[in-house]
């Protein structure tokens, strides 16, 4: 390795540098990317690696983000571990080929740094990009800080790789307010990586000894039974991703789970958030807790596949929940959690009510106070009944 | 040279093994499905093809029907180069990491395949792309000069004067297409690329001698293949073979290659005394036996200008070649 | 053909690949055709032009009836009936006129 990681004392480094650290780590074979910002630092750093010999693998910049993916769908089909970071208008330009990647069941690992989409261009954090790749087939987690970005990478190649998954995988992580900020995180000595991830063995791959068709003509016979297929694959991964996520606290000692609970004994109310603004809400419901209010928060960490039984089970028996929601679907039905959450329970026969607010958009800050106020605020719209749709929060009237 | 093409008659020694086969579900007369024929019996077993979205890729792939006995992807319409790029690069790492094909002698030649559309217009940023890297492999664009597969529409390979429905002849525009071909070779010989070449199945061992060279190569190589569609060019179904020899020998596809930078012309046109006596009468040959071209049989000042780009284009393809 | 047509959902192969080579050969395109090229045995010289040029590899050697004599090949050209499609690229371009296009019928 580069000499930069000491594995088991927390070093401070800039989370894309560490998230390059950890994808080299993890013996990755091809690499194939454009530069766009906040995701720029993780490439030019794996760049860095390869020159220096401290990683043996095909590194590519490609001329576009469409070719970045398309580069990698060639790099995957003969077998090779194969890893792009993407963002915001890079993310969108390959949207065709996401869903191509899912749908040839490709495991190829993805870090998606989000950012907002344009226009107005806007460089900043938010989780428009991401939220627009909804239904491309793959699998999706969220991170809330540089220590859970090593910790998922590595989770993602295992992951994806997993014969009873072979789906690709993105990690997401806030633009600038995580990508670019140095963090203290443990790191994990290489060899260990390794053996956790074993060595990449695709089942099926193009091979001139035993030849294969890879992207047919999916006739109207058969595209229903190959979506099926894909879709009971994507929701049966929650099963092997817990499992995954079981074994990496028994041998690296971090447990995660698709949904977290931040001291919810006893809610009448539950903020629920996805992404790294999740920890500055913490604080906020600390504040609150301290103050009497009954509120926890949910975090949620796996998107896709929608883990709705655990969503269900953390938000039984509360008043009502708040969705934060750091994406706006213009003039829909609101921000994507809050109403993906509310089809996961409309058809209960008990169901809180949910207040979706939406914020910190195009970078925008997100306090502290702010979010005790849209606790406040959501809280009153549940006693009165008098939740909207969806509400924008933060806006200068 | 002579009339007859002697070359043409040593066809019962080509090799024997289809790994493009019968049963592919291409209209009658299709030449670019001959092409397949040819050119996988130049690369033999060792190969993988990335197809991009077109009639090639439709016609050898309705599920389950499979006319490739040679690994085969499909990923999208503009990205053929892309995907090869990544099949090459995955082949060379997993080679040297000894987790596949190590213990063969053969290298895997890596061919992306995809019509004019797919790599004139829409594929030629990622064409480019992989052209710039110096990618170990070799590119093959199948010329029938308009969207075939989507049902003749234009694309920047359309020569001037064709009508297609979406440069049609009307009332208004009587002319059909109104701008000249791009000139691909040039364009791939401009990125200075170890080869490129024109060929045309009408010439087979030609065209089967560079695919070879394509496939041997390190590096990038390209083939632009002119290949004749007898639905989308409104003639007769047994006329591609013959069409393309005229195109040929009209001056509308000079067969030459870039080898290392240098041009060498394959068919000298004038040699064979029958374009420079009478151009129009090799033109016209050709035109008009494509319903395409029919509307220009009243148009001579367009035939005019057309034999004159030509005539130019062939006099700066001769300086070039140090004729 | 091993692939299935019509596979279930837990039958259909991971990304709809098809995992075996060649299977086009599974539809004969032989009933597209109206003409059908007749080989005079005579004529043909089995110089494989007709061969070479078939987009759809319907040309196959066969045995002749009767050897001209002093012939040099025992085998002509003939057409696969099961998938010729009838485009006539062979007759138009055979060196020695061998092939004639007639129209296809009741057989």
């Amino acid at each position: 390795m580069s000499g930069r990681i000491t594995p088991g004392k927390p070093i401070g480094m800039e989370v894309s540098i560490a998230q390059a650290e950890v994808v080299a780590q993890c013996d990755v074979d091809c690499i194939a990317a454009y530069p766009i910002t906040p995701q720029t630092h993780i490439v030019e750093h794996l760049a860095e690696l390869v020159a220096d010999g401290d990683l043996d693998a095909a590194f590519m910049p490609v001329e576009s983000e469409h070719s970045a993916m398309s580069a990698c769908i060639g790099m995957s089909a003969v077998g090779a571990r194969t890893f792009t970071a993407t963002s915001s208008q890079g993310l969108a330009l390959m949207h065709e080929m996401l869903y191509i990647a899912s749908g040839m069941r490709l495991p190829i690992v993805m870090s998606c740094v989000n950012r907002a989409l344009s226009a107005p261009i806007n460089i900043w954090g938010d989780q428009s990009d991401i939220m627009a790749e909804r239904d491309t087939g793959w699998v999706q987690i969220f991170t809330e800080n540089g220590q859970e970005v090593i910790d998922q990478t590595i989770c993602a190649f295992k992951i994806a790789e997993d014969h009873r998954v072979t789906l690709p995988t993105i990690v997401n992580m806030d633009g600038f307010q995580m990508s670019h900020v140095i963090e203290p995180m443990v790191f994990y000595p290489t060899g260990k990586i390794r053996d956790f991830l074993g060595v990449y063995q695709p089942l099926q791959r193009l091979d001139p000894r035993d030849p294969k068709m890879f992207g047919p003509v999916g006739i109207p016979e058969v595209y229903t039974e190959t979506k099926k297929a894909h879709d009971v694959a994507l929701i049966d991964s929650q099963a092997v991703i817990e499992e995954i996520w079981e074994k990496f606290a028994r041998e690296f000692g971090r447990s995660y789970a698709a949904v977290e609970p931040y001291r919810t004994e006893g809610a009448d109310y539950l903020l629920v958030t996805i992404g790294g603004l999740g920890e500055t809400a913490s604080v906020a419901i600390d504040e609150l807790r301290a103050a009497g209010v009954k509120v926890g928060q949910i975090r949620l960490r796996l998107w896709r596949p929608f883990p709705h039984e655990k969503i269900r089970q953390a938000l039984a028996g509360v008043k009502g929940v708040i969705v934060f929601d750091r994406c706006l679907s213009v003039a829909g039905t609101g921000g994507p959690a809050a109403t993906e959450i509310k089809a996961s329970l409309y058809n209960l026969p008990q169901r809180p009510t949910v207040v979706g607010f939406i914020g910190g958009l195009g970078g925008r800050d997100v306090t502290v106070g702010d979010f005790r106020a849209m606790i406040q605020k959501g809280i009153d719209y549940i006693d009165r009944g008098a939740a909207p749709i969806y509400e924008m929060v933060g806006v200068r009237e | 040279m002579n009339d007859v093409n002697y070359g043409v008659y040593a066809a019962r020694l080509l090799p024997q093994e289809e790994l493009f086969v019968q049963g592919h579900r291409a209209c009658q007369g299709c030449i670019p499905a001959l092409m397949l024929r040819q050119i996988t019996k130049a690369t033999g077993r060792d190969l993988i093809v990335c197809n991009a979205t077109g009639c090639m890729e439709i016609i050898s792939s309705p599920y389950p029907f499979n006319a490739w006995r040679v690994p085969w992807i499909h990923a999208a319409f503009e990205n053929a180069a892309a995907v090869a790029s990544g099949v090459s690069a995955g082949i060379e790492v997993l080679k040297r990491k000894q987790r596949f094909y190590h213990d063969r002698p053969n290298k895997i030649a890596v061919m992306a395949i995809g019509g004019d559309g797919a790599t004139l217009d829409i594929g030629l940023q990622a064409l480019s792309g992989a052209l710039e890297r110096g990618t170990d492999f070799f590119y093959v664009c199948y010329d029938n000069e308009a969207y075939m597969n989507t049902g003749i529409q234009r694309s920047s390979a359309t020569p001037l004067g064709a009508s297609t429905t979406t440069s049609p002849t009307g009332r208004a525009n009587p002319e059909g297409q109104t701008t000249w071909k791009k000139n691909f070779a040039e364009i791939c010989a401009a990125h200075r690329i170890p080869y490129v070449a024109t060929a045309c199945p009408s010439y087979p061992f030609d065209l089967i001698r560079k695919v070879k060279k394509a496939a041997t190569v390190n590096g990038p190589a390209v083939l632009h293949v002119f290949a004749p569609c007898p639905t989308g060019w409104r003639c007769e179904a047994n006329l591609g073979i013959r069409l393309g020899r005229l195109a040929v020998e009209s001056g509308m596809f000079p067969l030459y290659e870039v080898d290392a930078g240098k041009y060498t012309i394959n068919l000298d046109i004038e040699a064979i005394k029958k374009s420079v006596d009478d151009p129009m009468a090799e033109l016209s040959n050709y035109l008009f036996q494509q319903g395409r071209y029919r509307h220009l049989k009243t148009k001579d000042e367009l035939l005019a200008q057309i034999r004159e780009r030509l005539r130019a284009d062939w006099t700066a393809l001769k300086a070039r070649a140090g004729m | 053909m091993k692939t299935k047509l019509l596979p279930t959902w837990t039958e259909m192969p991971l990304g709809c690949a098809v995992s075996e080579p060649g299977t086009a050969v599974e539809y004969k395109t032989g009933d597209w055709r109206s003409n059908y090229p007749r080989t005079d045995e005579n004529k043909c010289i089995a110089c494989g032009v007709c061969w070479i040029y078939c987009p759809d590899n319907s040309r196959r050697a066969v045995r002749r009836q009767k050897a001209p004599e002093g012939a040099m090949y025992t085998h002509y050209f003939d057409f696969n009936f099961n998938f010729c499609k009838g485009c006539g690229v062979c007759a138009a371009e055979c060196p020695t006129g061998a092939i004639v296009m007639l129209e296809e019928v009741k057989r």
